[in-house]
């Protein structure tokens, strides 16, 4: 069966709920998630996220596919958002359905860990006191990504 | 004539102060780092955005790409930090 893939980079947000009831929807059994909002980490009022949207796309799609390789996936649904993104708001949605549940968490943790790196996104901060600056890449994130082959 | 579009983001961006140049294709054999050495004298922006290479990535016709990498038949070559996506 061909797995159901959604990805969408888009600025406008995204309901969680209405994303897992699609991939609930799918015969498998097994929905894992995972969303990522804008931390408050002490004075910050947003991020702008930046993207290269001609790549941004091809990126994504060739994550999801790897993970579609990998693990016997149903569906797949990637949301990434770009532009200001308040404290609070959510930026990234990494759904996946399985009739596994370890594929379904495994595929949901190596997706997220691959956008993180593979992506091109690049975040700003935003500062109470109007100050701001372009987040730095974590080696981490790298070596995270790495840990699971690929990309 | 080929023509080199030339795609800036983030800081790469904000310190070369435009995000698109096109200049003619420097040539297949010609190297990123080698274009880079070359459009460092453009504009203090320019020199400022290309000093610390160890944060300089790449992408060719949207694919990464190593800076020692020749750029060949590419149409398109973008200049950026590292991604922080996710």
């Amino acid at each position: 069966m061909t797995p159901h893939l959604i990805v969408r980079v888009a600025t406008e947000n995204f309901d969680p709920a209405t994303e897992l009831a699609g991939l609930e929807a799918l015969p498998g059994g097994a929905v894992a998630s995972f969303t990522g909002l804008v931390r408050d980490d002490g004075g910050l009022i947003a991020l702008h996220l930046e993207h290269y949207p001609a790549m941004t796309q091809r990126q994504i799609a060739e994550i999801v596919a790897q993970a579609t390789d990998r693990w016997p996936l149903l569906g797949v649904t990637v949301i990434h958002r770009y532009g200001m993104l308040s404290v609070g708001e959510r930026i990234v949605f990494v759904g996946t359905a399985s009739s596994h549940r370890r594929a379904a968490l495994e595929a949901c943790a190596f997706l997220i860990d691959w956008l993180k790196v593979s992506a091109p996104f690049w975040k700003r901060t935003i500062r109470q006191d109007g100050s701001g600056e372009w987040v730095e890449a974590v080696a981490e994130d790298d070596d995270r990504a790495a840990q699971w082959g690929g990309g | 004539m080929a023509r080199l579009t030339i795609l800036y983001f983030a800081w790469v961006r904000e310190r070369i102060g435009r995000d698109e140049q096109q200049i003619a294709h420097p040539g297949t054999e010609t190297t990123i780092m080698a274009l880079l050495d070359a459009l460092a004298t453009d504009s203090p922006g320019h020199a400022a955005a290309f000093a610390d290479r160890s944060r300089l990535r790449a992408a060719l016709d949207q694919r990464f790409v190593p800076l020692d990498t020749a750029i060949g038949e590419s149409r398109e070559l973008a200049l950026f930090p590292p991604v922080t996506g996710g």
